[in-house]
């Protein structure tokens, strides 16, 4: 059993394992939705929705149904297809309220189905037995430290944009130093909270 | 025991899921009824919502040029959205001017509808109608370009200008595509059309009626195209086709000495050997009927010591800046792949045709 308080492991979830920054989960949509600001806060709201709710859904589809009929075999199939139900409710959700960010977003929605933060946020409430309330906490914290770290990124790559980084640096490379920056940033939080 | 469980948990968890999803589309997808305007009150269509413009306006039997079947990669079901399309998509922007993008051109095929619209379309396409029709015979004109006689069944007429084509549907095993051919049947045979077909190898649309045999069912939409011919008979008409574009040619020479039996018209036809030349005996005797009619083919390959060939050598825009002089009132039609029209357009324009009495197709 773990006994991490709800909200330290909201926390944590955000700042200190951050599953962008310190797992690297959910890398490809995050190097591709924040050359926006639009599609960085969008598709991260969406990324906090589904990875709550998915966790939270997987929770009990776990200890209510695989684990009495012993079926935890089938964790993976029913936690894919739990998240590429949710997936498809989000994208008609966006496409029903906000056009505008649907098409900014274009086929990057869809591909939540394979985002490995959510699955990631799955399987980590698994191997660190959080209970319901923590997984609650710690489903829409992985969601929001998503969003936060992509946010984040969105500014940072519009102010690289005003910059003159030497040839070699621009474009994608740059991306990706800023990611390795924004990580050791984040790593000055550990001291704060550590959850297992 | 085990897989019983496994298996009916997984099941049940999709049908439980799926039932959940369709619930939701009903709601979220629903649009309801959306009114489409088209031109400006011409005609106005209720349609459901959620479709494609492009398939919506098929349903309502107005037959935008498609050749791709919706996928949004041929780029030639552009509209004119006046309201009600949303904002302009990255699958279109790519089949789109800035000119365009700015005058609100959208592809039909990416704009779906969920909402009231205007539109406006050219006035033409509402004339536009869905042919079906019997192949009556098929010959094969070189070795690879075969002339296709379709005889129409319903409608039984139709109504084109000389120059105009066809969308021949395709039925490929991802659904319809289309396929423009020209029309080389004259204007005044209307029970019939008449297409040439050069075979590609790996093409969908010329494998499709490469196939075809006689009494085989075949469907199509048309007549589309903007080729105008001229009305007054003073002003001389030159076609210049290349490779298989011989078939507007065809039907406006035809057309043409129907209606005005002495008036000037040249026809140039650029192909690579003597195996290629085809209707060249056909249109010979028809020149020796309408003696203001000129024919002239070109071969651009060497010539081998083997073919007989008196005609002109070369490409087929030295032989247009050969044969024509300047300063006459002409009207062009062009067609044939791309570096071809570019020469000749320009050798035209020497000449001194304005850039909108040439009229091209390019292929």
């Amino acid at each position: 059993m773990n006994n991490t308080p709800v909200y330290l492991i909201f926390f944590a979830a955000l700042f200190t394992n951050n599953i962008l920054l310190s797992n690297f989960l959910g890398m490809c949509h995050w190097l591709a939705c924040t050359r926006s600001m639009l599609s960085a806060s969008g598709l991260g709201l969406a990324m906090t929705v589904v990875t709550g709710l998915t966790t939270v859904l997987n929770y009990l589809i776990y200890y209510l149904v695989l684990i009495p009929l012993h079926l935890e075999q089938l964790t993976f199939l029913m936690f894919i297809a739990v998240i590429a139900a949710f997936v498809q409710l989000a994208e008609m959700i966006v496409e029903r309220y906000n056009p505008k960010l649907y098409y900014a977003l274009g086929i990057f929605l869809p591909l939540m189905v394979v985002n490995c933060t959510i699955m990631g946020a799955a399987l980590f409430m698994l191997v660190r037995h959080y209970n319901f309330l923590q997984t609650v906490g710690w489903g829409f914290g992985a969601g929001g430290g998503w969003m936060l770290s992509a946010v984040l990124m969105a500014a940072l790559r519009k102010k690289a944009g005003y910059c003159n980084p030497p040839h070699a640096f621009q474009g994608a490379g740059l991306v990706m130093i800023i990611a390795g920056f924004m990580a050791m940033a984040f790593m000055g939080f550990a001291g704060m909270v550590a959850i297992e | 025991m085990i897989y019983a469980y496994a298996t009916s948990v997984f099941v049940g968890f999709m049908v439980i899921s799926t039932a959940l999803l369709l619930l939701a589309e009903r709601y979220l997808a629903n649009y309801g009824v959306c009114k489409i305007d088209i031109n400006a009150g011409h005609r106005t269509v209720e349609i459901p919502g959620g479709e494609s413009l492009l398939a919506s306006l098929i349903e309502q039997q107005i037959y935008i040029p498609s050749a791709c079947g919706g996928h949004g990669t041929c780029g030639y079901c552009k509209v004119n959205v006046v309201s009600g399309g949303g904002p302009i998509l990255p699958t279109e922007t790519t089949f789109l001017t800035r000119t365009e993008q700015r005058a609100n051109v959208r592809l039909a095929c990416q704009v779906k509808v969920k909402r009231d619209m205007q539109i406006k379309i050219p006035e033409e396409m509402l004339n536009v109608k869905l042919f079906s029709a019997r192949v009556t015979s098929t010959r094969n004109v070189t070795h690879d370009i075969k002339e296709i006689s379709l005889a129409l069944g319903e409608p039984s007429e139709i109504n084109h200008r000389p120059g105009q084509y066809v969308q021949i549907r395709v039925p490929t095993p991802d659904g319809p595509v289309f396929r423009a051919y020209s029309i080389s049947s004259p204007t005044y045979e209307r029970n019939r059309a008449e297409l040439n077909v050069r075979l590609v190898p790996g093409g969908a649309g010329s494998t499709y009626l490469h196939n075809l045999k006689e009494n085989d069912p075949v469907s199509f939409t048309g007549p589309y195209g903007e080729f105008v011919l001229n009305e007054n008979p003073s002003i001389e008409i030159v076609c210049v086709g290349g490779g298989c574009g011989m078939a507007p040619m065809k039907n406006i020479i035809y057309s043409l000495y129907k209606k005005w039996p002495n008036r000037t018209c040249w026809l140039f036809f650029g192909c690579r050997s003597t195996k290629d030349i085809f209707y060249l005996d056909e249109f010979n005797n028809f020149a020796a009927e309408h003696p203001n009619l000129k024919v002239i083919y070109a071969l651009s390959d060497p010539l081998k010591p083997e073919e007989p060939w008196k005609g002109e050598q070369g490409f087929i825009h030295l032989a247009v800046d050969k044969h024509l002089k300047a300063g006459v009132k002409r009207q062009a039609f062009l067609c044939g792949p791309p570096p071809m029209i570019d020469a000749v357009t320009q050798v035209l324009g020497e000449k001194g045709i304005a850039p909108g009495d040439i009229f091209y197709d390019k292929f």
